[in-house]
């Protein structure tokens, strides 16, 4: 995932002075924004370069047997395990699908794996597999492998889980980042920051009263929908960790275009935008886990607006932003001022651990 | 959300920055103190809906960014102490020390710890008897209450296991020191809305008076920023230097009484010194001898640190307002958020950053 903008390509092109070592892994490696970037860039891509994996989508997609086969895996270290509006188990389901799904993949199957801490509470792993299963149910996948490993105390953190997922793309379907052209509209199926604030509520240290429910939920159906009216549409992803903002710049980035948002077009709830304000982050930062962006052809977008409306999931959903050909590789937002400011990648870890 | 949409409500902002334009005939330099001013600043674009003859330079507000190297390093030293737990400002945790910063600490296994209030640190001190709790006092005069508040709590309970790092920082005397340098180039200041709120509009009348420079006390949105330069433009066309408050809705002429008792019962000013500028006289806050017992720099043998900035970081200057941040050849180069050379790239609320994130567009161009 290359993330550099135009300003450190220059400095790379101008300056030979190496950047300060970076020797060891920080919280901020594991945020989504910038240090994900550059370790994926750095230490993942150049061990295990091919073709497939270069397209750095959310998924692989592979052919077998004339067959194209969407695969993903996800691993899940959310903290506190329950959270309103979920858990460890049904977020182990739904991260997994939506990744499938972004690719326009319809999910199948899924693994399931346990790491558990010596010492977690059996009824706690018991709720967990059950939401998880209820999950997978309602998605329509099946679990059908597994794997359990217990590591000693103060070893874990209690319960992580990680879920691989294979699913099968219909013809004619070709999402990826790397499709965003000039003139395309950016689509959000509803509002922001939903999951990120619901979990941040529960931290410890951090308790505050709120009403926040994570927006954790399976979006396949809704892709369905969405490629059932058009299949103009260039790209989805889903905004999980780093946000809204780390996904379309990933986006402006591989399709070499400029994404400008429109700031009054943004559907944040007043609860966020108020735990928001008080905690001093930016909600374009903070993690969804049942949004999706979608790029679609100028032409398309009414319809796919429709359509995604038309689904529960997605009834808040607006038109948020155009691609442009200025600035490529930048987000930039306009303000209801007039003005327009860049929306940066995330550079460190704005919530640790929040997927 | 009430007090905030009609303060971000952009006919009005507009309506205000024509009668700044209407109103001004000749060039003028003001100084917003606040970071979280700056941050605003650039955030809505304020400086674009100015006047070209207005220039809002940017002052040391920010109080991640005035934190001196010594005291990052000193919090550093005492989180790799196994017996320690380090809690702060989560900003504090990216700023780099000589040569290590809190989050490589924490990487490294030192036991640190975000916290949004300083009594979260009573808590966690009170809940791990065999730690030691060491929480990073800095700031200005508006988190000085709530960290006063801290010690005096941890007092009360007999907690032998907490204490503070303290560096904190005075507006008022960094007025002072900037008005009397010889290079000042400011004309008027938007004085820091929050600093006012705990200590009153009083404090900034004898500068007022001393330099005969006007003072407007200005909150933190697009509206109350355009309202305070709009104050200023006034007075200044006016040829007046009188001392005004935008910000009523939160600042009195006397402050938060209760909050500055509490200020005096912990803490005495003291001369300190501020990352990027030097020693400011009389600038600063310590602990009272009553509570030496709280002090993490004498419960703890830390010894004298004296440490030197990165030769190219122009920070000093950036904090003066004598320079701007895109004037730094290391700018968005060598100094970016990810490996910042310096303070005020590293703090939201810092100048560099500011430009960074919300204007890097404008200056590559």
């Amino acid at each position: 995932m290359s993330t550099k903008t135009p300003a450190e390509i220059n400095f790379e092109l101008s300056c030979p002075t190496p950047l300060p070592a970076k020797d060891t892994i920080l919280l901020g490696h594991g945020s989504g924004g910038k240090l994900s970037a550059e370790l994926i860039r750095d230490i993942f891509l150049p061990a295990f370069q091919n073709p497939v994996l270069a397209r750095l989508d959310d998924q692989a997609i592979v052919n077998v047997n004339g067959q194209r086969l969407a695969i993903t895996t996800d691993s899940f270290v959310v903290k506190p395990l329950f959270f309103p509006g979920g858990n460890i188990g049904s977020l182990a389901v739904h991260g997994t699908v939506n990744d499938l799904a972004m690719g326009g993949a319809t999910p199948l199957f899924l693994s399931a794996a346990f790491i558990i801490e010596e010492g977690f509470s059996m009824d706690e792993l018991r709720r967990v597999v059950n939401s998880l299963r209820q999950a997978a149910a309602e998605a329509g996948v099946q679990v059908v492998t597994g794997d359990t490993k217990v590591v000693e105390k103060g070893k874990g953190d209690g319960l992580f889980i990680n879920t691989t997922g294979i699913g099968l793309v219909p013809e004619g379907v070709d999402l990826s980042a790397d499709r965003a052209r000039p003139g395309d509209k950016v689509l959000l199926s509803g509002s922001i920051g939903d999951h990120g604030i619901a979990i941040l509520a529960q931290r410890e240290g951090l308790e505050f009263e709120t009403q926040i429910q994570s927006d954790s939920a399976a979006l396949h159906t809704l892709v369905a929908e969405m490629l059932g009216v058009t299949r103009e549409i260039r790209c989805m992803r889903d905004p999980t960790r780093g946000g809204v903002s780390s996904t379309l710049n990933e986006i402006a980035e591989r399709s070499r275009v400029g994404i400008e948002l429109e700031e009054s077009s943004l559907p944040i709830h007043e609860e966020v935008r108020g735990a928001c304000e008080l905690l001093g982050l930016d909600p374009l930062y903070v993690a969804n886990e049942g949004k999706l962006i979608a790029i679609v052809a100028p032409e398309a977008a009414h319809a796919v607006l429709q359509a995604i409306r038309r689904n529960p999931l997605g009834a808040e959903a607006r038109i948020i932003g155009t691609v442009n050909k200025e600035n490529p590789g930048l987000v930039t937002m306009r303000t209801p001022f007039g003005t327009t400011r860049i929306v940066d990648m995330l550079a460190g870890d704005q919530l640790p651990r929040i997927c | 959300m009430k007090y905030l949409d009609e303060y971000r409500d952009h006919r009005i902002a507009r309506a205000l920055a024509a009668e700044i334009v209407q109103l001004t005939t000749r060039p003028w330099v003001l100084m917003e103190i606040c970071g979280g001013q700056t941050h605003t600043i650039m955030r809505y674009g304020i400086d674009e809906l100015l006047p070209r003859g207005i220039e809002l330079v940017h002052g040391p507000g920010c109080p991640v960014c005035v934190t001196p190297l010594e005291t990052v390093d000193k919090a550093i030293a005492l989180a790799l102490h196994p017996e320690v737990i380090l809690v702060s400002y989560g900003d504090m945790l990216r700023v780099p020390g000589s040569h290590s910063d809190l989050f490589r600490a924490k990487a490294q296994g030192a036991d640190v710890r975000i916290a949004y209030s300083p009594t979260e640190a009573v808590k966690i001190a009170r809940s791990n008897p065999d730690r030691k709790v060491v929480f990073l006092a800095i700031g200005f005069e508006t988190t000085a209450p709530a960290n006063a508040m801290a010690a005096w709590q941890a007092r009360r309970e007999g907690l032998t296991n907490f204490s503070m790092l303290v560096s904190h920082v005075l507006v008022p005397p960094a007025i002072r020191a900037l008005m009397v340098s010889g290079n000042n180039r400011v004309q008027g200041f938007i004085a820091p809305g929050h600093v006012c709120t705990v200590m009153g509009c009083k404090e900034y009348e004898s500068l007022v008076r001393d330099f005969r420079v006007p003072i407007v006390v200005g909150g933190f949105e697009p509206v109350d920023i355009l309202e305070a330069v709009l104050m200023l433009v006034r007075q200044l066309e006016a040829g007046e230097a009188k001392l005004e408050n935008q910000y009523v809705r939160s600042v009195s002429y006397q402050g938060n009484i209760s909050a500055q008792q509490i200020m005096a019962e912990v803490f005495e000013v003291a001369d300190q010194k501020w990352r990027g500028i030097g020693l400011i006289p009389q600038s600063g806050l310590r602990l009272r001898e009553e509570y030496a017992a709280f002090d993490a720099s004498r419960v703890f043998d830390l010894g004298e640190m004296t440490v030197d900035e990165p030769a190219e970081c122009i920070s000093a200057q950036v904090l003066q307002g004598l320079k701007k941040p895109t004037d730094c050849p290391a700018f968005g180069m060598r100094c970016t958020p990810e490996n910042p050379l310096g303070a005020p790239m590293v703090s939201t609320e810092g100048a560099c950053a500011a430009y960074y994130h919300y204007r890097r567009h404008a200056v590559a161009k």
